[in-house]
């Protein structure tokens, strides 16, 4: 999304969660309380919304194919229509909000982002924001994969109804949401009474933002700070200060402890400077052979003699990057790069990248 | 260089027009702009989406997403011709005797010359409409392929297929070929009576716009850094053919707009500028410099002496060729 961010360009929230979740109350809340923003909102289907908004816009999930011979290149074909007919009603609004439906794929809306032009030229994806559901969450990894799907793929996760559960079927909860995707920051509520504009208009999917704000965003280790408790308000990037009142120890090994039985894992890859040639064609080269099993991959490469940094990011097979900011004064030139997906091969993925040193 | 009158208008210009000579533009804001006065109806309350000029030039159609198709005349009356609801009316098509065709969704209207309506709900959504330039028939693009639907017969739409998702669908004013702008950045074309396949690619961008030249000779499009011009008068049509390729730029074409008597098309770029490009020699005379927001609309009067222009951050003007 790096060439989006850019003035003018709409932020775009999208929201998932399975049925029941607390999407409906997160959205009711989101169009009534006085946040100071507009926002055009795309839902599924009018149902319980009880607001009469005109910037309210009914949409069929349209997911197609796109005929270009990439069997990974699904898209939203309403979302690119609303986007479009949006944009002749800018000054309207200010951000636009996308309701999945609980069944979703959210990977087609993201792809959405990166595959049609207008849509980049004009949105941004801010983030996506799963909602789930403290008591049910589990029995769902059970019987659905977009359940497993819609955590792996968060940038944020709202971690709703702790009121129903125990602390430690809690903490199994946050376990394995931290399992299945341990980049994401966690807000843990009940009634999805977050602050909202701790996951809106935050820039989470665009990952020099987040990296600005937070440093170890991709250190899994550090990752695990970020589950907050509703009494917790603090902005992200403060993270370092004391978190005792959390209550979590740190004594697990993240990725490895198997706490639901999934063939989705996280990679995290560290090294020094790259080579740009041999990275990059090794990053095409994993995304071709292994694209269907990869639901994102994000990273930050240090190129030799280059001053600015490099941000990937890839959805499937569909990957971007450029150079972005320079590397500060005092910064380690440090490559990062971290995979969540299906059936990753750890010790392939570490030789790889290391195969790439300059 | 020709005169300009220059128009500064409340939103994103979705449509410019003639209503006779009445310089018309309607507004991303749900605005009907008349002349160069600054005479405005609020056609829509909350917001535009779509906008054409009926084909006998005496009044603008148009679609809100207030769910609402509006017809607006030179005097500035407005009249409701349909109401969906919550529905956003973003494509509508006008047609030969008063004829009209919009949708939203998966659903079509069709409203014929007596003014019945007529629905059809197609089994994916659909991406553009047009009425053929004869007769009562309606072109429906959509996913993997078209359907050409007689509204008001019990005959199911002819289907012509072609994989992919269409995003917009223009008649030759012959009526013999339908031409559909694809999300895949290409052109597909039918011929009606067998269904000939015509593929014209080599986009680097989605086409946005379509224009036949005088007579139907030449399809111009936008997508690209040129206005591509598909030659439509050999036997085969473009199958073949290399098209012509006007105005050559670094900035995108995002509008064009073929000139109603000669073989001229009127290209509007990513940055404001407006040329004029002739199809014989490309011979060119730029009308308005860059520097602007991107052309959102472009049309000629109907004697060909005047262009009324619009773009997305609301700047719009008419060009007096005259002078």
């Amino acid at each position: 999304m790096s060439d989006a961010i850019k003035t003018g360009a709409i932020p775009v929230t999208v929201l998932t969660g399975y049925l029941g979740a607390g999407k409906t109350t997160l959205l009711n809340r989101i169009l009534t309380e006085d946040h100071g923003k507009r926002y055009a909102v795309i839902v599924n289907e009018f149902g319980e919304i009880g607001i009469d908004n005109d910037l309210i816009v009914e949409s069929d999930e349209e997911v197609f194919e796109m005929n270009n011979g990439c069997i990974c290149c699904t898209v939203r074909g309403d979302l690119i229509r609303v986007v479009e007919n949006l944009v002749k009603r800018r000054g309207a609004f200010d951000a636009i909000l996308v309701e999945t439906t609980g069944l979703a794929d959210p990977v087609p809306v993201a792809q959405t982002f990166f595959m049609d032009d207008e849509v980049r030229k004009y949105s941004r994806l801010d983030a996506v924001v799963t909602l789930v559901d403290a008591k049910f969450f589990l029995e769902r990894l059970g019987d659905s994969p977009e359940a497993e799907d819609q955590v792996a793929f968060a940038d944020v996760i709202i971690l709703n109804k702790t009121d129903l559960v125990s602390p430690d079927e809690l903490r199994e909860v946050e376990l394995t949401i931290r399992q299945l995707n341990p980049y994401c920051t966690i807000h843990k509520t009940t009634r999805a009474q977050v602050a909202l504009d701790a996951i809106l208009d935050r820039g989470s999917f665009d990952l020099d933002r987040v990296l600005e704000l937070d440093p170890h965003f991709l250190d899994p280790e550090t990752g695990e700070e970020h589950v907050c408790g509703p009494d917790c308000d603090h902005e992200h990037h403060h993270h370092d200060h004391d978190h005792d009142h959390h209550d979590h120890d740190h004594d697990h090994d993240h990725g490895h402890v198997t706490h639901h039985d999934t063939e989705i894992s996280s990679v995290s890859l560290k090294g020094g400077i790259l080579n740009p040639d041999a990275i990059l064609g090794w990053i095409s080269e994993i995304t071709q052979a292994q694209g269907p099993n990869i639901l994102r991959l994000k990273g930050i490469l240090a190129f030799p003699d280059e001053p600015l940094r490099y941000v990937v990011q890839g959805v499937h097979m569909i990957v971007e990057g450029d150079l972005q900011r320079a590397w500060k004064d005092g910064e380690a030139r440090e490559s990062r790069l971290v995979f969540i997906g299906r059936h990753l091969d750890k010790a392939a993925l570490e030789a790889g990248f290391k195969s790439c040193a300059a | 260089m020709p005169t300009t009158i220059p128009l500064t208008l409340s939103g994103y210009v979705v449509s410019a027009s003639f209503l006779g000579n009445v310089p018309t533009f309607s507004t991303g804001d749900g605005k009907v702009v008349l002349g160069t006065v600054g005479r405005t109806v609020e056609a829509h309350a909350t917001g535009l989406l779509v906008a054409q000029p009926t084909v006998d030039g005496k009044a603008l159609l148009s679609g809100g997403d207030d769910g609402k198709v509006v017809r607006t005349t030179t005097d500035g009356v407005t009249t409701v011709l349909a109401d969906k609801g919550r529905k956003w009316i973003d494509l509508l098509a006008t047609g030969p005797g008063g004829t009209l065709a919009f949708a939203s969704g998966r659903t079509v209207w069709a409203i014929d010359a007596a003014g019945k309506e007529h629905e059809l709900t197609r089994p994916r959504a659909v991406g553009g409409v047009t009425l053929f330039p004869k007769g009562f028939r309606v072109a429906i693009a959509g996913y993997d392929g078209i359907g050409l639907w007689f509204p008001g017969t019990v005959a199911p739409p002819q289907e012509l297929e072609w994989k992919g998702m269409h995003i917009g669908v223009t008649v030759s004013p012959d009526g013999a070929n339908v031409v559909t702008s694809m999300q895949e950045m290409a052109l597909h074309g039918w011929r009606v009576k067998d269904g000939q396949h015509m593929r014209m690619s080599g986009y680097p961008a989605k086409v946005k716009s379509l224009s036949w030249s005088v007579k139907g000779r030449f399809l111009a499009s936008s997508g690209a850094g040129v206005a591509v011009c598909w030659p439509f008068h050999y036997k085969d049509g473009p199958m073949g053919r290399a098209p012509l390729e006007l105005g050559g730029r670094k900035e995108m074409v995002t509008r064009v707009a073929c000139h109603p008597s000669e073989e001229i098309v009127a290209l509007g770029y990513d940055d404001g500028m407006i040329l004029l490009s002739r199809l014989a020699d490309r011979e060119e005379v730029l009308l308005r410099r860059p520097g602007g927001s991107p052309l959102s609309a472009m049309a000629w009067s109907a004697d060909g002496f005047e262009l009324a222009f619009g773009c997305e951050d609301g700047s719009a003007g008419v060009v007096d060729l005259t002078r």
